[in-house]
């Protein structure tokens, strides 16, 4: 085969017909920015959210879970089978809600290797009452420094200083919808309620925005031992523990070995957020259709331009071959014509489709609550552009080819009959 | 075999060939012939008596037909595709009625292109060699333009230098002079005569030309699908 002469043939198509030419680039170029665009903005979306979800959990959560156990001590007494036992009005005996030895579980965790940190915690039912308000809300009692290690509290304040609720004595860092809703700011003082009745008076040293309007509204961090005072109990008192692992998949592992030690629940993120997880499944199938689409779109888009550029080629191709060029030969013409338009076309096409997701991008969120998310999210994978690049290339050629072996196999005779 | 054997150009041996379009219909009916080396030789005939379907059988261009074909002693019967283009390319040039030049190529370039293809010279050679076919055909002047910039007569002309290219023993001809006036038809009547006497190349060539089937050695006629 003469390459250079066949080089020389395809080139002179593409270039002594530059119209058609740019068209044909252009229709591979829409397809595949149009591919980018797409895919980097609809997973970019799904990992914020994803990230999002995964920020605001524990990997693991330790809790004493109540438990309501159905036999009573009837069936213990008479365990006959033929008897038929009812006991009405049951009610769960009291249990206490605390992990008993709950700082030696995180003494230990801390140990573990595989645990990126873990967070003591106790939550207190309280009323917030300022003036005429009174609304109901929860204090958490944290370790202000393992909090913020495990959910990067610190950046969620949005004043004052969370330090100070270790060296200011009753003090609180209040969620924002809260502190609005009284009109109150850092440096106020706050009455609050325990159900039990009790009534302390407590300080504002921060506010922290989370972005979850459920949480913001109610929600106020404080320290283990406010918390400890405010529920009346003692200085080990703590209801959960949150744990992070430096490995997130290995979380559902770890929970059963964890709670089997300690004969607490442990419950790991996959099975505390199976609905949201689902709802992740749902979304990344959408994206997968939505993408198999536009693939399809622009595929057959690409097939049908170069079908077009071909067919209207017969003739010549009739000539090639009356003149002597092969099949062979007149088959690597088009081949090499239809990689050149896809190569070029799949190139712009990338660069337009970077081009185009780094619009979105500048496209500012006004009003979030979603601090993390102030612009539009863009995945920009590099394999995406390889993935582009090679769709495009290969459907151009896979478009160019099948006609030209079509036309290669006639007798050039038939074709200039035809015309 | 006999002594002429060598000396025949093309041999055709019971040629039928039928188009299956909505009815069969037998084009070319037990058609034989036989011709020499250095002969000059026109096909005549009524519109749609088959001899262009004859030219394009015996040009290999067309595989579909029963009987047999040798040309320069060659059984062209039962080759592939690749083979029948690569034969094509040194053995047979042609001239189709309707020029069919390149569009997007100059005038040079056509002429060059089955000499590319055939490989057999470097590049620069095969230049000087389409500069001389041009020169033959009068157009020289004309080898750097783009070949549909040119007139149908002009056309023509580059279409005949193109079939010259690679020095083939048989040139099939469809109709060459349709498109040229009387002074330029007998330029190619006399071209033709020179390279079937002096080469001893063989020359095909179905005409409606009357002037231009007389110049030639031999006149077959053909009506409705028989050599008569």
């Amino acid at each position: 085969m003469n390459y250079k002469l066949i080089l020389d043939i395809a080139l002179t198509h593409i270039f002594s017909r530059p119209k058609q030419s740019i068209v044909a680039t252009l229709g591979v170029t829409f397809g595949i920015s149009m591919f980018i665009t797409m895919i980097a903005f609809m997973t970019g979306v799904n990992n914020l959210l994803e990230d999002t979800m995964l920020a605001s959990s524990s990997h693991i959560k330790i809790y004493n879970e109540i438990t309501n156990p159905t036999s009573s001590i009837l069936n213990e007494i008479k365990n006959e089978n033929d008897t038929f036992i009812k006991v009405w009005h049951k009610k769960p005996k009291k249990e206490q809600s605390n992990l008993k030895n709950g700082f030696n579980i995180v003494k230990q965790l801390k140990a573990n290797p595989e645990v990126y940190g873990t967070s003591p915690q106790l939550h207190a039912q309280v009323f917030y009452n300022y003036g005429p308000h009174l609304i109901n809300g929860i204090i958490a009692g944290v370790d202000i420094a393992e909090e913020d290690k495990l959910f990067t509290l610190s950046e969620k304040i949005i004043a004052g200083n969370m330090n100070h609720v270790n060296s200011i004595q009753n003090a609180i860092i209040m969620g924002n919808g809260l502190a609005k809703k009284f009109d109150l700011n850092v440096g106020d003082n706050i009455q609050v309620k325990s159900i039990k009745g009790s009534t302390f008076l407590l300080k504002i040293v921060s506010i922290f925005q989370s972005g979850i309007a459920q949480i913001d509204n109610t929600r106020s961090y404080s320290t283990l031992q406010t918390t400890q005072k405010i529920l009346g109990e003692d200085k080990t008192y703590i209801t959960e523990i949150n744990i992070k692992l430096n490995d997130v998949y290995k979380a559902n592992a770890l929970a059963p070995i964890l709670e089997k030690r300690y004969g607490y629940r442990a419950e790991d993120w996959e099975t505390a957020n199976k609905s949201i997880l689902e709802s992740f499944v749902m979304r990344n199938f959408m994206t997968f259709v939505i993408v198999c689409t536009i693939l399809v779109v622009a595929g057959f888009g690409i097939y049908n331009i170069m079908n077009m550029t071909i067919y209207e080629k017969m003739k010549e191709i009739a000539i090639l071959n009356a003149i002597g060029l092969n099949g062979n030969d007149i088959k690597a013409i088009f081949l090499l014509q239809s990689f050149f338009i896809g190569f070029v076309g799949a190139i712009t096409g990338l660069i337009l489709g970077r081009f185009l997701s780094h619009l979105i991008s500048l496209y500012k969120i006004d009003n979030s609550d979603y601090i993390s998310m102030t612009y539009m999210p863009v995945n920009n994978d590099p394999m995406f552009y390889v993935y582009g690049l090679l769709f495009g290339v290969l459907t151009t050629i896979l478009a160019g080819y099948m006609p030209a072996r079509k036309a290669a196999k006639l007798d050039p005779i038939e074709i200039i009959r035809g015309q | 075999m006999n002594d002429n054997y060598n000396k025949i150009a093309l041999k055709a041996i019971n040629i039928n060939k039928y188009f299956l379009t909505s009815v069969k219909f037998h084009v070319l009916k037990d058609i034989s012939f036989e011709i020499y080396k250095g002969e000059f030789m026109t096909l005549i005939g009524k519109s749609g008596c088959g001899k262009s379907t004859l030219l394009y059988t015996i040009s290999t261009m067309d595989t579909n037909f029963e009987g047999e074909l040798y040309i320069n002693g060659a059984d062209l019967t039962n080759k592939s595709k690749k083979q029948l283009a690569s034969f094509r390319n040194s053995h047979i040039g042609f001239v189709f009625q309707f020029h069919y030049l390149l569009e997007e190529f100059s005038a040079l370039k056509n002429v060059m292109l089955p000499a590319l293809k055939l490989n057999k010279f470097p590049e620069s050679e095969v230049e000087d060699r389409a500069y001389e076919k041009l020169k033959i055909m009068g157009m020289e002047s004309h080898a750097n333009k783009r070949a549909n910039k040119l007139s149908g007569g002009e056309q023509q002309r580059i279409a005949i230098a193109r079939a010259l290219i690679n020095e083939p023993s048989v040139i099939l001809c469809d109709e060459p002079t349709g498109n040229l006036d009387r002074k330029n038809s007998e330029i190619v009547q006399g071209v033709f005569k020179d390279l079937a006497k002096k080469n001893g190349q063989t020359i095909i060539s179905v005409t409606h030309d009357d002037d231009f089937a007389k110049g030639s050695d031999r006149i077959l006629e053909m009506s409705d699908g028989r050599l008569i």
